[in-house]
């Protein structure tokens, strides 16, 4: 549909834009992104017209873009520039009936029946035919955005141009018009070509990604091949961190704020702890990122307390995450910043520890019961015989892990575990054989994200190391305790 | 919402418009022809305008005396009156949207300037060009408008090849000050001419004859009609160059097509009439607030609002202080200026309702 060859140019004797090559297929949302100055809206122009290519070839439609006329082209490409000029108040309507004007002909260039017909129908489709009458200086940015978007859509173009669309838009009408565009694309075929600032939006509604750099085409491609953390960092000059997007299959960048370095060393070891027979709490100074699975605070975020609450053993609640939230509010916690989860054991029982190792060190935390320990390679089948009977473990890092390093702390934690209830002899009452956990036992991992970079934490590392010997020791240790306490009781 | 009540009544009766400044023009008309020393009946005016127009009726019943004042002197007086102010403000009204500056006027590309010079340097000189006779000053000044925007566009070429409208607004400016400055020097050279070019130069119609209105009749039809071509691409161009192209206006040939009519219309009335101010701003300002920007409405209607407003205009410049006459440029701003700014502050206030 568009053909770029080679293409170079700018506003004055300097080149803005240097040899930029690539096609977009009809049908297609592709967005062009970079760095201001980047010559994005350079390229849009030229491929408008407005801005004369000094080398190269821009061709629509398989025919060189100099031999259009301004009537012809505007048949075909309609563009919606970030900033349109208003001395005068025409009405919404006046505005779009405008975009009529490349299909009039004739001196005095009559509205026909087709032209109203066209007209009222964009103005339906972006909805802004409740102030047709209305003077656009009196709209809002956003609705005028909509009455440029209509005046652009009554030329009827197979192609639309768009710079930053999503500028002067709130979020959900931003969602709102690209959602109508891609539909567009799918449905009518329609080609669309916009500039964006927002890479996650980009990445989210594009077909592919064109990355322009100081006048260079980067990259061009799928947006999973184009938004590459090492590449848009070195781009942008900005440190960014890449997830994928929790509902669709495409990459979200995260900006990582450049902060003044913090002198109060965060260090989360045993004194932040505080144990009572109703609940063990510990506050950290900074929040932390966290994997858990609790029963607030739940999957991977950033938390700042970490609440072990004792329940009754006939504790029995349908919904009891609305019920812990309940019971966090009423203890003065903030749910969002809370990680939370509840057990039947003793809370004096708890053994905990902090262990030094080489420019980090962690703290670990464990309440066990084993009344209901089950052997993991059976499963529970049978729940008529259900007791009580929990381990909840705690394992706090001070350094920086990455992703990879909270799964491998994980698994080396519930190696430790299970190696800790072999060590203690706990059998599954129900098979008689080794028991390996039990089935309501929760996990935390939380790290300060400062200091030493951790990249691993398999058994064959330092944390994997000290992970797996203090979980091994301080489960061993609760076991100990809880069984102490009954025996102290009988 | 609140909305300006005149605006939203008249958007949907455009119809309403024309038809109101239609009467306006024909009252302007009559009373221009029939207000003076000797007041002519209205009735016998339509009788002689007729008898002179349309053959076959009689109009023996009418004094010759009545039939001489009509004809030979109001008559051609009012209907240049007419067709200056119509120029002027169909000319301003093309190129505040040209131009997207509200503070543009047909003079802002320094046209008048330039046929101000062709007129002063007539009367300095007190050039008179065989078979011409009196028409040498309006028909020099004439040429000298169309000289200077000439130049004026060739230089603001030369500066920007694109033409943006900054240039051309900006290169209008440093001629109209270098040829106001030539004005100005001939001023303080003259010494009986004096009186003379300062009544030019504040414009006036008075002993204007048909021979006038034969001179700026062409200009004035092909200008206009020329800018009434040109109406949608003005409402495309409002919105920007960019924009305009976009929507598939060829906006260098139209631009230019607009800037050459608003300047034979201009360069016309001035040559006829001399510099009279406030029409071309004001009126296209005062048809936009009242109907509306759209310029397929504002250039006709512009027509018809400043031809009545300098016919008016005229009618009290000659009869206030009767039997002398005030300058037609100083009566314009007098009751213009006023009446605007009772209009903008009315409308601001409704605005804010």
């Amino acid at each position: 549909m568009i053909k770029v060859r080679h293409v170079s140019g700018g506003y004055t004797n300097e080149l803005i834009l240097k040899d930029v090559s690539f096609d977009v297929k009809k049908g297609e949302l592709f967005g062009i992104i970079g760095p201001n100055g980047s010559g994005k809206t350079t390229l849009l122009k030229m491929i408008s017209h407005i801005l004369p290519a000094r080398s190269g070839e821009i061709a629509i439609k398989g025919k060189p873009l100099s031999t259009y006329s301004a009537k012809e082209l505007a048949r075909c490409v309609a563009v919606l520039p970030q900033n349109i000029v208003q001395t005068f108040s025409y009405s919404a309507k006046e505005t779009v009936s405008l975009g009529r004007y490349a299909h009039q002909s004739g001196l005095w260039q009559t509205f026909s029946d087709e032209d109203e017909r066209v007209v009222q129908a964009v103005m339906e489709q972006t909805g802004i035919k409740q102030y047709e009458n209305e003077p656009i200086d009196k709209l809002s940015g956003g609705e005028r955005q909509r009455v440029f978007l209509a005046q652009a859509l009554a030329q009827n173009p197979e192609i639309l141009l768009l710079d930053e669309p999503t500028n002067h838009l709130d979020l959900a009408y931003q969602k709102e018009l690209l959602d109508v565009l891609k539909t567009w694309t799918r449905k009518n075929h329609l080609t669309v070509v916009s500039i964006f600032h927002d890479l996650n939006l980009a990445g989210l509604y594009c077909d592919r990604l064109l990355l322009l750099n100081d006048g260079k085409l980067t990259v061009c491609g799928t947006p999973d091949d184009v938004l590459k953390k090492s590449r848009i960092e070195e781009v942008y000059h900005a440190t960014i961190e890449k997830h994928p997007h929790p509902e669709v299959p495409k990459p979200q960048m995260m900006i990582v704020p450049h902060e003044e370095t913090d002198d109060r060393e965060v260090v989360v070891r045993e004194n932040l702890l505080d144990v009572t027979t109703e609940r063990i709490v510990l506050e950290s100074p900074q929040p932390l990122r966290t994997m858990s699975s609790g029963v607030t605070g739940s999957g991977v975020g950033w938390h700042r307390v970490f609440v072990n609450r004792h329940v009754s053993e006939d504790y029995d609640c349908i919904d009891h995450h609305q019920e812990m939230v309940d019971y966090l509010k009423r203890n003065g916690f903030y749910p969002n910043h809370t990680v939370a989860m509840m057990t039947a054991v003793e809370l004096t029982n708890v053994s905990y520890r902090y262990y030094e190792g080489d420019g980090f060190s962690v703290l670990i935390v464990v309440t066990a019961s084993i009344g209901n320990a089950t052997d993991a390679s059976v499963g529970k089948t049978d729940r008529s015989g259900f007791q009580p009977g929990t381990i909840n473990l705690w394992v706090f890092i001070n350094g920086k892990l990455q992703d990879e390093a909270f799964i491998q702390c994980i698994m080396t934690t519930t190696e430790a575990k299970a190696k800790a209830l072999q060590a203690m002899e706990i059998k599954d009452q129900e098979t008689n054989t080794q028991a390996t956990g039990t089935p309501t036992d929760s996990i935390l991992i939380a790290a300060t994200q400062r200091g030493q970079i951790l990249p691993h934490a398999g058994t064959a590392t330092p944390l994997g190391r000290l992970v797996g010997k203090g979980v091994f020791q301080c489960t061993k240790q609760a076991i100990k305790n809880n069984f102490n306490r009954r025996d102290a009781q009988k | 919402m609140p909305r300006s009540f005149t605006r939203k009544f008249s958007v949907n009766h455009k119809s309403i418009a024309y038809m109101l400044l239609g009467v306006l023009v024909l009252f302007a008309f009559l009373l221009g022809t029939s207000i003076g020393t000797v007041s002519v009946p209205p009735l016998d005016v339509a009788r002689i305008i007729l008898g002179k127009i349309v053959p076959g009726i009689r109009v023996e019943q009418v004094d010759t005396m009545y039939m001489n004042i009509v004809w030979d002197i109001r008559l051609p007086r009012v209907v240049l009156s007419g067709l200056v102010g119509a120029s002027l403000a169909i000319a301003g009204a093309a190129f505040q949207g040209l131009l997207r500056n509200p503070l543009a006027d047909p003079y802002t590309l320094g046209v008048s300037s330039g046929a101000s010079v062709g007129a002063v340097v007539t009367i300095f000189f007190g050039l008179s060009l065989p078979f011409l006779g009196s028409f040498t000053l309006p028909l020099l000044s004439i040429a000298a408008s169309f000289a200077t925007i000439f130049i004026v566009l060739i230089f603001a070429q030369r500066i920007d090849r694109a033409m943006r409208v900054e240039t051309i607004i900006l290169t209008g400016v440093i001629f109209s000050a270098f040829l106001g400055a030539l004005i100005s020097l001939m001023i303080a050279l003259t010494g009986d001419e004096l009186r003379q070019i300062i009544g030019w130069l504040l414009g006036s119609v008075s002993m204007r004859r048909w021979e006038h209105v034969q001179i700026i009749l062409p200009f004035f039809a092909i200008g206009s009609i020329l800018l009434l071509l040109h109406v949608k691409e003005l409402n495309a161009m409002s919105f920007g160059e960019e924009q305009a192209q976009h929507l598939g206006v060829n906006v260098q040939r139209k631009k230019m097509g607009v800037l050459i009519a608003g300047s034979i219309l201009t360069g016309a009335a001035v040559a006829v009439s001399g510099t009279i101010g406030f029409v071309g701003l004001v009126i296209p300002h005062f048809v936009r607030l009242l109907w509306g920007p759209d310029h397929t409405h504002l250039l006709p209607l512009s027509v018809l609002a400043g031809g009545s407003f300098l016919i008016f205009a005229d009618l009290i410049a000659r009869t206030i202080i009767a039997p002398s006459e005030l300058p037609i440029g100083v009566m314009t701003a007098l009751i213009g200026a006023p009446v605007f700014a009772l209009i903008l502050m009315k409308n601001r206030l409704e605005r804010r309702g």
